[in-house]
């Protein structure tokens, strides 16, 4: 795979090292001289120096054979364009872009990046299912948020536990994946029970969810 | 047309920056009678607004779509993006014109380069360099035809 990661700092260097080691093509992409002159010492990797947003310098970084480009700078901006101008004018099929202002996560897509992900989203996601502060964690939009997947925690004397998978009626765009119970994942089938305590994975489409999330613990989404 | 004024000029303005460009749109566009918003992420840009400027002023980055939210972009007829930086307007221009529907974005792109992959965006980027090379070279040509070489 040939990869090209555009950005500065820790995040970039420790990205290139376990791409390296994985044995892909890596291209770094760093605006500041003497970083990239360290970097160029330090990761197996081809390092250069200058704006990864002007295309003569993606062109120069191979972007026009390369899988994925990588986009992880401070700015928004900046990556947005580094992703729209690796699409648009090299054809690259895959762009991954780092969101500072996590609003941006879903502007992003919205305007081609393939991937935008946010820090303060992922460490606020981990936070509140760790913590578990919140009986829902995780939801996950996927295929444009036409399917959500996510995780709810069944309470005892919830109106679905001590009873089979069976015995619910859930909607035909929804299905309970996993239970995740004392620590093991089960691969529920109808004559499975569900427990109070237990961790669900739900699969379910938006407009099924809330239907899904009564029956299984009585509340509102 | 509805969503303009006798004049032809838009009713309501967005301008992102405030720097010479920005401040000078926004007092010409205030004297003809447009309700003109500015955002600029330094207070003291303000400065540059001349005394015909009669608009509001939101202080904060554009890039933060909050920010575009408080300056009601979804009511704006126009939205210019004249920032120093090609990526910020590039990507305002974008947000206005996706996110919030603004029908006539137009954003300062200082590299001619990257103008053909906005395009397809449905954004207007106009180019200071390619302005000013025209401007050049027009004014090369007139001094060509009025003293012709011996």
């Amino acid at each position: 795979m040939r990869v090209i990661v555009v950005g500065a700092g820790k995040l970039l260097y420790y990205l290139a090292r376990q791409f390296a080691s994985k044995g892909y093509v890596v291209t770094l992409v760093i605006s500041d001289a003497t970083e990239a002159l360290s970097l160029s010492r330090r990761v197996k990797a081809l390092v250069l120096q200058g704006n990864g947003s002007d295309p003569h310098v993606l062109e120069e970084a191979g972007a026009r054979r390369a899988d994925v480009v990588v986009a992880l700078t401070a700015k928004d901006q900046d990556n947005l364009a580094v992703c729209q101008i690796a699409h648009r004018m090299f054809r690259v099929p895959r762009t991954v872009a780092l969101v500072n202002d996590p609003q941006n996560e879903e502007v992003f897509r919205e305007l081609g990046v393939s991937v935008a992900f946010s820090s303060t989203q992922i460490i606020a996601r981990i936070l509140e299912e760790r913590a578990g502060f919140e009986d829902i964690a995780n939801l996950i939009p996927l295929a444009e948020g036409r399917v959500t997947i996510s995780e709810v925690a069944l309470r005892e004397g919830a109106p679905a536990a001590n009873k089979p998978l069976r015995a619910l009626t859930l909607p035909e765009g929804a299905l309970v994946g996993g239970i995740l119970r004392n620590g093991d994942v089960i691969v529920p089938r109808g004559d499975t029970f569900l427990r109070g305590g237990d961790r669900l994975i739900i699969i379910s489409r938006p407009d099924c969810y809330d239907r899904v999330l009564r029956i299984l613990t009585g509340e509102e989404a | 047309m509805s969503l303009k004024n006798h004049d032809g000029w838009p009713q309501y303005v967005v301008i992102v920056g405030c720097g010479r460009l920005g401040s000078l749109l926004a007092g010409l566009l205030s004297e003809v009678g447009s309700s003109v918003v500015v955002i600029d992420l330094n207070e003291a840009a303000f400065d540059l607004l001349t005394a015909e400027f009669s608009g509001f002023r939101i202080v904060g980055d554009a890039v933060e779509i909050e920010v575009l939210r408080a300056a009601k972009t979804h009511k704006a007829d126009c939205l210019l993006a004249t920032t120093e930086e090609d990526n910020v307007n590039l990507m305002v221009a974008q947000v206005a014109r996706k996110v919030f529907n603004v029908p006539k974005v137009l954003a300062r792109v200082f590299d001619p380069r990257r103008e053909p992959v906005y395009r397809e965006f449905d954004i207007e980027a106009i180019s200071p360099t390619k302005l000013m090379a025209d401007a050049f070279l027009a004014s090369l040509g007139k001094k060509r035809e009025a003293e012709p070489c011996a």
